[in-house]
């Protein structure tokens, strides 16, 4: 049984939320690089399973990436597993007394939870699996409601909900440690957030990008189409120092229209400020201004430790910067008043990635990382469409769904040296590249036909969770 | 606007050669209070450009001309450092290209960096 050879070292079990699937294994390796860990999984190991065995790590490393993970629910120190439950008796016993005795001592109290995934059983059933356990030497009293100790049985009964095996497919029963931060999604909530606009990111998504860009306590971070601030919010919650940037003076002042449903204007104090002082982490907050990402103001340095940000696609945001394809007439002299407004031109999204991968090349320190989202027309998508750039490596590229034919991308890359000379212009001029020229030519591919091919009853789904994430 | 925000940015204007650094015509100044965090304080003191911070303080002089040797370890040092850093903020005024003399406008402490169509 594979359980006997791995007795030797511990082994850990994470429990993770069967949603954003394909987020969660950058997520887990980034929150362990931060610890200067490898992601080592167990035998068997399943990406899209919900438990995932994980080696060589210490029960700090667990509890560390625990206080950061919005992807697991919570981690165990694996005792025993198998197939059935004869199966994870014997690995139980096999388990190293010395190593469950210091949890089973006479003056502790204890409890045993029962967790089953895809199957919900009956209280009664619950019982019978505690009582079972009874071959384990647990010498402390009960205590349901503040125990010392909490131990777990986890059973697997498959993903597919409309096949529930009788029995479970695999059994684990470990010693809980912690839990992960998806409290922060419902505490964090766009739908109690102070200041929103029309494309605020979702709270868990917002710290999972924070994660996948390795953002840590004293890091200086910086999103350039900082809109109301949703991805600074998560940032300043790990400790980082944030800052952005918008071309849109209304937003950036937090003026204009309320994206609120039954307010017509937006209130005095609505901004990104306000919002990061909801949240207590307003001392992590040093600016924000109003500006052009094509023409950003820093000064050329490696200033920031993470660039995070989630560019305009032109679907519910348009993609502008300043300039003018008219004959230019020069304004008299110094008149610049607060009040000019300039002239915008079309951004094509090519543009904006090209730009961004170059400011980051320059901007970034070396070991940081770049984290946004790329628009696709899933018909015609392929790897190659990612832009690249020789200072950035791409470490994950993970895709979220939004209709039969457009999802968006999560690209993560690390610089991994200092621009020459010659490294200056990203990678994007790849024929494959096409589908980012002309402007708004993602719009019209969002729009266009394949939707009303599809089954109605499928597209009015489909529509309304694009509404809600794009 | 903050004066760690002010010591990374520059005149973006096309052809200034020499945008850096923005001068700072305050109309408002105000002093907010921030945790002290030595550690932040002792990460940035090597990205700062140490005599543009200096210039930017004019006749406040509260640091020295030159970087002190062992700051990590200079608990006063770095509070000093701190309060420039992130407690002291411009709400009205203006930041100049020290070049064209263009104006960039600070209104309720955000920055407007916007070219017009003619200087990009």
């Amino acid at each position: 049984m594979a359980a006997t050879n791995s007795r030797s070292r511990l082994q850990y079990l994470l429990h993770l939320a069967q949603d954003n699937l394909d987020f969660r294994l950058p997520e887990i390796t980034a929150l362990l690089a931060l610890r200067g860990k490898p992601f080592q999984p167990g035998e068997n190991f399943r990406e899209k399973c919900p438990f995932w065995c994980l080696d060589g790590l210490s029960e700090e490393d667990v509890r560390g990436i625990m206080a950061r993970s919005v992807c697991a629910k919570s981690a165990f120190e694996l005792w025993g597993h198998g197939q059935t439950h004869s199966e994870l008796r014997t690995s139980l016993l096999n388990y190293p007394a010395e190593r469950m005795s210091p949890f089973m001592q006479k003056d502790s109290s204890y409890r045993i939870n029962v967790y089953t995934f895809n199957k919900t059983l009956e209280f009664a059933d619950r019982i019978k699996r505690i009582d079972a356990m009874v071959y384990l030497p647990f010498e402390g009293t009960v205590s349901l409601k503040s125990p010392e100790h909490v131990f777990c049985l986890l059973e697997d009964y498959g993903t597919d909900p409309n096949n529930i095996p009788e029995h479970p497919n695999y059994i684990y029963f470990g010693r809980w440690i912690a839990d992960g931060q998806r409290e922060l999604i419902r505490s964090h909530s766009v739908k109690n957030r102070h200041f929103i606009g029309n494309t605020s990111m979702d709270a868990g998504l917002s710290f999972i990008m924070a994660n996948h860009a390795k953002v840590k306590k004293d890091d200086l971070v910086f999103d350039p189409f900082v809109g109301t601030g949703s991805l600074l919010v998560a940032c300043s919650q790990f400790g980082a120092y944030v800052c952005g940037a918008d071309i849109d003076y209304n937003t950036i002042h937090g003026r204009g229209r309320s994206s609120r449903k039954n307010q017509k204007w937006r209130g005095p104090d609505e901004n990104i400020r306000a919002n990061l002082r909801q949240y207590g982490t307003e001392d992590m907050y040093l600016d924000v201004m109003v500006s052009d990402a094509s023409k950003p103001a820093w000064r050329k340095a490696a200033l920031f430790d993470a660039i995070i940000t989630d560019p305009p696609y032109g679907i519910r945001e348009s993609t502008r910067r300043t300039g003018s394809h008219k004959d230019i007439t020069k304004p008299p002299d110094g008149i610049y008043a607060e009040s000019h407004i300039s002239v915008s031109q079309a951004y094509h999204l090519s543009d904006i990635f090209t730009d961004l991968l170059n400011f980051s090349a320059h901007q970034l320190v070396v070991g940081g990382r770049l984290v946004y989202w790329l628009p696709v027309y899933r018909p015609e998508y392929c790897e190659e469409m990612i832009p690249l750039h020789p200072c950035l490596r791409l470490t994950s590229n993970c895709e979220q769904t939004l209709s039969s034919h457009t999802s968006r991308r999560l690209i993560t890359m690390e610089k991994i040296k200092e621009p020459e000379e010659l490294d200056s212009m990203a990678h994007v001029a790849d024929p494959c590249f096409r589908p980012y020229e002309g402007h708004n030519a993602f719009r019209e591919k969002y729009f266009s036909g394949v939707n009303k091919r599809c089954g109605k009853q499928d597209n009015k789904s489909e529509t309304a969770e694009s509404a809600d994430t794009l | 606007m903050k004066l760690l925000t002010h010591n990374m940015l520059t005149s973006h204007v096309k052809g200034v050669t020499k945008g850096y650094p923005l001068l700072i015509k305050a109309t408002e100044v105000k002093v907010n209070e921030v945790d002290f965090n030595p550690q932040f304080v002792s990460r940035m003191i090597p990205k700062l450009e140490w005599s543009a911070l200096v210039q930017a303080l004019g006749q406040r002089q509260d640091l020295p001309g030159e970087l002190v040797a062992d700051y990590e370890k200079d608990d006063e040092f770095l509070k000093k450092v701190h309060r420039v850093l992130l407690e002291v903020e411009v709400v009205e005024g203006c930041l100049q290209c020290p070049e064209s003399g263009r104006e960039f406008p600070i209104s309720r402490g955000i920055p407007n960096m916007l070219l017009n169509e003619d200087e990009v």
